[in-house]
């Protein structure tokens, strides 16, 4: 691995991909903000017929040349996804997928073409569609690096006005930002980070490398400096991992093994990332359950003991199938939170069945007392949406007391207040 | 049969049999799904390949038919968990093309598919790639599966020509009488990825996104009627595959790439031409409303 790391052909090709990497998750942070995650991806495709024309002007291989060919029929490609949209009843997918398929038609045509012509040279234009990182010379490299900077660049310096036309084009466009001129260079940027990338990922899976960076950046933070911050970093984690795996192996195309990297660092995210990982998620869902399962085997104990209080003046415990039949819960469930609230002291075993301690009495007392105020509110859920109960975790506990007063009152209007204890006594 | 027959014949059953499905595709504003699918049929060919060690038909058939299914619930899965759908698309159909594309490379001297064949198809060699099948000889594997194709996309639609119409054009209804949408969502999938596996041969896993969607598109600018619009995709299917065989002919270029671009440039002469939808009969209508203002 080192002896390939410090061939000096190695590293020019790495850092072309690293800059490459870097300029795709930047831009792709704005592409996929805006929903035009595929748009990139017909942009990509519609880059190939300008590669081909752009060799049948010059007669060689010119990266510069090759870039601004392909610049200008991403543009054109995306200019008729546009019009297809705005001047047909076609709806943007499928505009998009024409675009697309059919842009890639003439490039191969145009490719297939070039191939049969009797001139040498056109050797290696086959590797824009999959990518060959390996096929990068050093000018190449310092071509695709400089415009990747130029890029990053722009970004950083319009950093905020940019921001406020992917989020909000109205209020731009209201306090006087150019906006159509924005959207236009932002666009044009998007195309520069799409092209440079062509050699390296290809046509057919560069749309990826916008898309994937971005998208894991977006599961680790929720602001948009910080997601294209990290959008790079791991555009530039994607091209130096698929530079260094394909390298050894011959006749093996870049693009997918970069590609491939960039979505296992995107499916690694999705799992693992704080607060919005499928593995913190399911966690918090578990949390859940069983705080429901405590709070809903209390009321229902509290309700049992409250009934016969009321009916006989004594307390008394009583039988686990009684308990159950009120708020039916799986029987494992059931088992484990019974067990779970013994521990902590909230309810009692007897012979005959469970009663509630008295700090249990207590905690019961008050889950009771929120849900039948939750109830409350429900029923009138007009007179109280001045309290934006979702704002407060639908803890009606905590209300000042004026409101607590108002939802009491209908308590007792419906007789529902929770008898056990009164002013904390029993 | 000469050999430009067998070309023809072959292109134009691609023509027909992506035609039909695109109508409903872009009706149903799947396209870009569609578009996913296509490009992950590579994985599911390659993968029975690489699990049977041939490249019987039936294999290819089901390998594909499977990894089109998983395209579509994996991109259902990722939208369920929050990511939005046109990223979910993008993510899921890169990820698995670019699998097939490295399976492809690492086993590239052992099969007759290479990553080349996999973009533009090999349509030129069809004609030579004759099988036995039920016992009749000189026909190309290539004719058969598209045949076969064919005829089931057609029972399908026919059987069920109401349930796709009511549940495209008002989804809400089709649930409300109870008709199972999303059963039929996902046999639309399997045609799909049936289609694509079956045009596989002939113009390859991207090129045959254009067959899809552009004649339905086209047809879809010409017609207000669903019927219709079966019948001139269709119709556009094959025009686009004659004029594309001839005209790469002439050119010496890709017959499959050539397809591709008629199927645009026909949808481009819809656009313009179009007595209701084009961009000459707007001009003319918003000319006489001015007039008459």
């Amino acid at each position: 691995m080192l002896e390939i790391l410090s061939n000096p052909n190695v590293q020019w090709v790495l850092f072309g991909t690293t800059a490459l990497g870097i300029a795709g998750g930047v831009l792709g942070s704005f592409a996929l903000l805006r929903r035009q995650s595929l748009i990139s991806d017909a942009m990509s495709h519609a880059a190939l017929p300008g590669i081909c024309i752009a060799f049948l002007i010059v007669g060689e291989k010119m990266m510069g040349a090759l870039l601004v060919g392909a610049g200008l029929t991403a543009y054109l490609g995306t200019y008729c996804i546009q019009a297809i949209a705005y001047y047909t009843r076609l709806k943007t997918d499928a505009a998009i997928g024409l675009v697309l398929s059919v842009f890639f038609g003439i490039g191969i045509v145009l490719l297939t073409f070039i191939n049969n012509l009797p001139i040498g040279g056109q050797a290696g234009l086959n590797e824009f569609i999959f990518g060959q990182a390996a096929a990068m010379t050093s000018s190449d490299v310092r071509v695709i690096s400089s415009v990747a900077l130029v890029l990053v660049i722009i970004t950083i310096l319009l950093f905020k006005e940019l921001k406020l036309l992917i989020f909000d084009r109205e209020f731009a466009r209201g306090i006087g930002l150019p906006t159509t001129v924005l959207n236009g260079l932002l666009m044009t940027m998007i195309v520069a980070a799409v092209v440079i990338g062509l050699q390296a990922v290809g046509v057919v899976l560069m749309v990826a490398m916008l898309i994937a960076p971005a998208i894991t950046a977006r599961y680790w933070t929720d602001r948009l400096d910080v997601m294209v911050i990290l959008s790079g970093v791991f555009g530039a984690i994607s091209g130096i991992l698929g530079t260094v795996t394909s390298a050894p192996i011959s006749g093996m195309p870049t693009g997918p093994i970069i590609i491939v990297a960039a979505c296992i660092v995107f499916f690694v995210s999705l799992i693992v990332a704080p607060k919005k990982g499928l593995v913190v998620k399911a966690y918090r869902l578990q949390q859940l359950r069983k705080q429901t399962a405590r709070e809903q085997i209390l009321q229902s104990l509290y309700e049992l003991v409250e009934e016969h209080y009321q009916a006989s003046g004594s307390l008394t415990d009583f039988a686990r199938e009684e308990i159950r039949a009120l708020r039916p819960l799986s029987e494992r469930r059931f088992r484990k939170t019974l067990n779970g609230l013994e521990r902590s002291g909230k309810i009692d075993a007897k012979e005959e069945g469970y009663a509630l301690t008295t700090s249990g009495r207590e905690t019961a007392h008050n889950v009771t007392l929120n849900n039948r105020y939750m109830q409350m509110y429900a029923m009138h859920e007009a007179r109280f949406a001045n309290l934006q109960m979702e704002k407060r975790n639908w803890d009606f506990l905590s209300l000042p007391e004026e409101e607590r007063e108002r939802l009491h009152a209908l308590l007792q209007e419906h007789q529902l207040e929770p008898r056990l204890m009164q002013g904390g006594r029993l | 049969m000469s050999y430009t027959f067998w070309i023809l014949l072959t292109a134009s059953l691609v023509g027909v049999s992506c035609g039909i499905i695109g109508v409903l595709l872009i009706l149903r504003k799947l396209a870009m799904l569609s578009d996913a699918i296509s490009h992950t049929v590579l994985l599911g060919i390659i993968s029975a390949f690489l699990i049977t060690q041939s490249l019987d038909g039936w294999t290819m058939f089901i390998g594909a038919a499977i990894v089109g299914l998983l395209t579509t619930v994996f991109v259902q899965m990722l939208h369920s968990a929050g990511v939005q759908s046109d990223a979910a698309i993008g993510i899921v159909f890169t990820f698995l093309f670019a699998i097939g594309v490295i399976l492809v490379s690492m086993y590239a001297g052992n099969v007759h598919i290479d990553v080349e064949h996999s973009i533009m198809g090999d349509i030129a060699f069809i004609p030579w790639e004759t099988v036995n099948w039920f016992g009749i000889e000189g026909i190309p594997q290539a004719v058969w599966m598209l045949g076969i194709v064919l005829v089931i996309d057609v029972i399908l639609l026919f059987l069920f020509y109401k349930e796709f119409k009511v549940s495209t054009f008002d989804p809400e209804l089709a649930a409300a009488i109870g008709l199972p949408v999303g059963v039929l969502h996902y046999l639309l999938m399997g045609m799909t990825s049936l289609t694509a596996v079956a045009s596989f041969d002939a113009v390859g896993a991207i090129l045959v996104v254009a067959m899809l969607i552009a004649p339905g598109a086209t047809a879809y600018l010409l017609t207000e009627r669903l019927s219709m619009m079966f019948v001139l995709s269709a119709v556009f299917g094959v025009l686009a595959a004659f004029s594309g065989y001839y005209i790469a002919a002439w050119l010496d270029a890709s017959i499959a790439g050539m397809m591709a671009t008629m199927a645009g440039v026909i949808f481009l002469l819809a656009f313009v031409f179009s007595p209701t939808h084009g961009l000459i009969a707007k001009r003319l209508l918003q000319n006489r409303i001015k007039y008459e203002v």
